[in-house]
């Protein structure tokens, strides 16, 4: 039981009330594995619930959003503002007929849906949305993200593979290249945070922020930067959406599916973008904690609002930037990230070995270090992008090789 | 490990394990024998996590079932006008004796050997103590493995490259 | 009714035998990698039992040999899984039975 836990009226921490609750049920002599098994339903059904709930909010908030972004109107029609729309849309999702075509391996074409689905659920269990509100803290937490989401990539390909139709093969083609190479940077990212805090549990790298009031943003700007930006390949979101990308590929990897299979596909998305957030939240954020705000106000609350913020970024990023081109998004993963990140690491394990060999405080370390990581992730960026980009016509690859052979197209330059 | 849910837990792991394995070696078509590759590799990480070796299982998943499916879907995408069953050669009954034997050698030293294990806990988090073991006593394995993988990267890229 | 190290071997060994079986007899290469990947797999296995039934708490040396095992395991399968690509290039084929130019 967490140390956190108070009384059941707590609502500061609503794992206070399900502790309450359990406590009740073995009171009546219900023996352990009862308890166990309760509290791993209860909260994999809250988290669900929260999920799909999100889901639907942000399907209306998003369309609105984009909607004045670009200078329209956005869903109005149904109810008042259009709130209920994503009720319709959810409606109209489930009673639309699924076709599967005739050439379609139906074993893997039907299991794809739901294997897209399981690890975008999955990694929700390790964010505590406060101290009491964990499935699971694990102690291997930074890891099992990476972890989970990787597993994606298999089903993403299935479904391509399996719908025997050229746009979804070159979309399942184009989402995996993007997938393999953006995971390498997402680790990298991830990796300078269990350097500063010494544990990979994401209790404790909140805590650790907690402790010395400094979020990681703060430790760690070229670390979120590049996570956002590998991120929003990760979960398919404009402006790296080319693996679906509708001008190019028509739907990219489920252009077959229809119905609900189709809406599995959508929820897969959004929940993955949610858990990404989470990520961002939790390692960089600071998590449920605000200073001491969070005496006063639930934690959850405060991590719920710094989630949506954070997603709405990802909304604004769709609303604002053009579609990149595949190679071009290749080479800047490859290019451009991947050396960036490796300094990064390289420089956070520095920076933690001159704190704890020097012995120094930690309020004179840690502002030293934020001044110094962001006036280098300026150099950094600035430096980097004037020697990559600036490379004579000459010292660049002739042809991109991975082009054709994840399905993009290449226009040969004028001469 | 008498408790309910290990031994529960290890009898359902180890059938998916070794039914995702016979699906693998069994179905013809390549892409479901990689789809079924990787359910076996995830009771693999389920079993390393029962037998306490938290970090591995996640490893395991990482790059198990995130990195070397995608590799050997690529292998499967890039070689478009070869055969895409994965049915045997004419060695098949040879192999399945000798696969059979072997297997059958070593169940057959494992259950006669005395092993002496006691009844152990299981080990605490790992993953510092790897990190320990990894700088510590095995740095120079260390060292060479990244060398190693290294020059792995070299040797696929220079394999691959059109000239 | 309990759980010890001889049932974490015989899987092992079960897994051992359908990779061996996989990579003794299938005709495509990639086929041949997957029998490879299992049967390392097993060892890991197998490897990972050893070390949580029969080794001291501290040393781990086990799980540190697993790590190893992951990591040679991975850069075999970049390796072979381009030489497969390689093989397709030169002889638009990956069915060992074709590929028999160094046959006496």
């Amino acid at each position: 039981m967490s140390p956190f836990l108070a009384e059941w009226w707590d609502l500061r921490d609503l794992g206070n009330l399900v502790g309450a609750i359990l406590e009740w049920i073995s009171e009546r002599g219900a023996p352990d594995w009862v308890t166990y098994v309760l509290s791993g339903i209860v909260g994999i059904v809250a988290v669900l619930l929260w999920a799909i709930l999100s889901q639907l909010a942000f399907i209306w908030i998003e369309r609105r959003v984009l909607g004045r972004m670009q200078v329209r109107l956005g869903p109005n029609r149904v109810g008042p503002w259009g709130i209920l729309q994503p009720l319709a849309d959810a409606l109209k999702v489930l009673a639309k007929e699924m076709v599967t075509p005739r050439n379609a391996d139906r074993v893997l074409y039907w299991l794809a849906p739901i294997l897209v689905v399981v690890p975008a659920i999955l990694v929700l269990a390790v964010f505590p949305f406060s101290p009491g509100m964990v499935v699971a803290d694990l102690n291997v937490g930074v890891l099992y993200i990476v972890a989970v989401t990787s597993t994606a990539t298999i089903a993403v390909f299935m479904a391509g593979w399996s719908s025997s139709n050229k746009y979804s093969l070159l979309g399942a083609m184009r989402s995996v290249a993007m997938l393999i190479s953006y995971e390498v940077v997402q680790v990298l990212a991830l990796l300078a945070v269990p350097v500063f805090t010494g544990s990979m549990r994401l209790g404790d790298v909140v805590a650790w922020q907690d402790n010395y009031n400094a979020w990681l943003v703060f430790l760690q700007p070229l670390g979120l930067l590049a996570f956002i930006i590998a991120s929003a390949v990760e979960v398919n979101r404009s402006p790296s959406d080319i693996a679906e990308a509708e001008s190019e590929i028509v739907a990219g990897y489920h252009t077959e599916y229809g119905g609900i299979r189709w809406g599995m596909f959508q929820l897969a998305e959004y929940v993955a973008g949610f858990a990404v957030a989470a990520t961002i939240v939790t390692l960089w954020l600071g998590g449920w904690t605000l200073w001491g705000l969070e005496e006063w106000v639930p934690g959850w609350l405060i991590f719920l609002a710094k989630l949506y913020g954070t997603f709405f970024l990802f909304i604004w990023m769709r609303g604002t930037l053009p579609r990149i081109r595949i190679d071009q998004l290749m080479g800047f993963a490859w290019k451009f990230l991947l050396p960036l990140m490796l300094l990064n690491v390289l420089l956070a394990g520095l920076e933690k070995v001159v704190w704890t060999e020097t012995g120094a405080s930690a309020g004179l370390v840690l502002p030293a270090f934020a001044v110094l990581n962001f006036a280098l992730t300026a150099a950094l960026i600035v430096g980097w992008g004037a020697i990559a980009g600036g490379l004579s016509p000459r010292m660049r690859a002739k042809r991109p090789l991975l082009v054709r052979e994840v399905g993009g197209i290449y226009y040969q330059p004028l001469p | 490990m008498e408790d309910v849910g290990s031994v529960v837990a290890f009898w359902a792991l180890a059938v998916v394990t070794l039914g995702a394995a016979l699906v693998t070696a069994l179905v013809r078509d390549l892409v479901r024998a990689v789809v079924a590759l990787v359910v076996s590799f995830l009771g693999v990480a389920g079993l390393f996590v029962l037998l306490s070796a938290d970090f591995l299982g996640v490893a395991q998943a990482l790059i198990y079932a995130g990195a070397i499916p995608v590799l050997i879907v690529f292998a499967i995408v890039l070689t478009p006008r070869a055969a895409r069953d994965n049915a045997e050669t004419g060695m098949r009954w040879p192999a399945l004796v000798l696969a059979g034997a072997l297997a059958g050698l070593v169940i057959a030293v494992a259950v006669a050997t005395d092993w002496g294990d006691g009844a152990r806990e299981g080990f605490r988090e790992t993953a510092s103590a790897i990190g320990e073991a990894l700088l510590n006593r095995y740095v120079l394995p260390f060292e060479v493995a990244s060398v190693l993988l290294l020059a792995a990267m070299l040797g696929a890229i220079v394999l691959v490259r059109e000239d | 009714m309990s759980v010890g190290l001889e049932h974490f071997l015989v899987l092992s060994a079960l897994l051992f035998g359908v990779g061996l079986f996989m990579a003794l007899a299938k005709r495509n290469i990639v086929g041949i990698l997957m029998g490879i990947e299992l049967m390392f797999n097993a060892v890991n296995l197998s490897l990972v039992a050893f070390a949580r039934f029969l080794e001291a708490a501290e040393r781990l040396s086990g799980q540190v040999f697993v790590v190893f095992s992951i990591t040679v395991a991975a850069a075999e399968a970049a390796v072979a899984l381009a030489l497969a690509v390689a093989i397709y290039r030169r002889r638009e084929s990956v069915d060992v039975d074709r590929i028999n130019l160094l046959r006496w």
